[in-house]
């Protein structure tokens, strides 16, 4: 495995339990790197804008735009507005699921059971869907924010005749994936079992969140150079923040 | 299954290429979409006619049903994980839904930042949204646009995760058939792109039938 990439700039990092949901601001220029620290994990994630909160991430416009049916570096997550909200700039894991959608309640019941917090305290039974309403509720969003959402660290593979087929042991241990943002933006996400985890047993992953300063982006950034619709995303992005869209 | 019936239909309208569509299709009525002259991308939403925040969820059907398209037998699956509608008939063979819907914002992205003002799926949907009394006499908004299917459209995806928009394999008179297992509001766009080939680059009208 490649050695992370040190970055300058270092901001706060965090924990993220096995199973637990969060939510937060991540700016424009900074960069949050998602690290699976026992191998096996799923990240559920939802992203909206800050300031524009019916912006949200968008998984046909991503995957259709950048002709591609997951996301590795250098894609860019496309918004519904054409614009880009986040780049993978680094990732030693190599595909990222945005097609499996999220864990729901009747699910885990029956692929695991019950725990009940009165049972189980903190340990109790938690999936995407719920988790992630519960994040959305904070930021004014509901039940309608749920849209196609991305799930890293997980592959779910098509095969020819469209069967889709989870790819087991898609990330190890130490795995990370960097994402710089570009636009100021809500992320929820929940450390829950991803759906297709064909595991009898409940036994989600925690990550670790660490949040860096972003280096400039340059005109050569990989991510920018991909694909010209690559480039006509951040150029909205730009137009959206009022900077020169030709730097 | 129940045999189709001219006599049995409740309700027949031509929607012109590139208009919006809402009608309501209730319990137990079939629901067919024809592709009149061929190769039509229909872009379809689905909410529960009784509380619209359930509506039609993409990554639910597809993982449900363990593949990603859709045809004959394929489950129609809500947020909530109810069962909305069943395709019981389909002479086209199989329709997308993670192609999502064109917009104005992504027309730029897509194909050149002045294609900003050709008419769009989204748009049509807005246009339906905001002057509709669909939510309880309201209207209904932008974030009420959730995923939707595609139906006569093409979008192959490979093992090595590639994917495409690639030409259609409808034709003329080719239809798809729905049988409703609750009360759905349905929302349609017949796609007015003009610059892929999810409609042939010309779009062309498509006609709604429901019947008991």
């Amino acid at each position: 495995m490649p050695e992370a990439p040190s970055y300058n700039g270092f901001v706060w990092k965090e924990l993220i339990p096995a199973g637990a949901h969060w939510s937060g601001v991540i700016r424009r220029g900074t960069l949050l790197r998602m690290t699976d620290l026992q191998g096996g994990a799923n990240v559920s994630m939802l992203i909206n804008n800050l300031e524009v909160k019916n912006e949200r991430y968008n998984m046909p416009d991503t995957l259709k735009a950048q002709k591609t049916a997951f996301l590795t570096t250098p894609n860019m997550c496309f918004s519904d507005m054409g614009r880009v909200m986040c780049s993978v700039i680094a990732d030693t894991c190599g595909w990222h699921d945005t097609i499996g959608g999220l864990s729901n309640a009747s699910m885990l019941q029956k692929k695991y059971g019950t725990k009940t917090y009165q049972e189980a305290h903190n340990d109790y039974f938690k999936n995407g869907h719920d988790s992630l309403i519960n994040e959305l509720e904070k930021w004014g969003l509901n039940e309608s924010d749920i849209m196609p959402n991305l799930n890293w660290f997980s592959k779910v593979r098509v095969e020819d005749d469209g069967t889709m087929t989870f790819v087991e042991n898609n990330s190890a241990a130490g795995d990370y994936v960097d994402l710089r943002f570009e636009m100021d933006c809500i992320v929820c996400l929940s450390t829950a079992q991803h759906p297709m985890d064909p595991s009898p047993e409940y036994n989600p992953k925690p990550v670790e969140l660490s949040v860096y300063e972003a280096m400039k982006v340059e005109q050569d950034d990989p991510c920018r150079l991909h694909r010209g619709e690559n480039e006509r995303a951040y150029y909205n992005t730009k137009v959206f923040y009022g900077e020169n869209p030709n730097d | 299954m129940t045999k189709f019936d001219e006599n049995r239909i409740v309700y027949r309208e031509v929607v012109k290429a590139g208009d919006p569509w809402m009608h309501e299709v209730k319990a137990g009525q079939y629901f067919r979409i024809v592709d009149l002259e061929g190769n039509q991308a229909v872009d379809t939403l689905f909410y529960n006619a009784a509380d619209q925040a359930e509506r039609y969820s993409a990554t639910d059907t597809i993982r449900e049903q363990g593949k990603i398209y859709l045809t004959t037998g394929s489950e129609l699956m809500s947020n909530r994980g109810n069962k909305m509608l069943t395709i019981v008939d389909d002479t086209c063979g199989r329709h997308d839904t993670i192609g999502g819907a064109c917009s104005a914002e992504s027309n730029t992205v897509r194909y050149a930042i002045e294609k900003r003002h050709m008419h769009s799926c989204r748009d049509s949907f807005l246009m339906a949204l905001g002057s509709c009394s669909c939510n309880h006499g309201k209207t209904m908004k932008k974030e009420d646009l959730s995923s939707n299917i595609n139906f006569f459209m093409n979008v192959p995806v490979s093992p090595d995760g590639h994917l495409d928009f690639d030409d259609g394999i409808s034709a003329p008179g080719r239809y798809v058939e729905m049988k409703a297992d609750m009360d759905v509001l349905v929302l349609v766009s017949n796609c007015p792109q003009l610059n892929n080939p999810c409609n042939g680059y010309n779009p062309t009208p498509v006609e709604m039938i429901i019947w008991e």
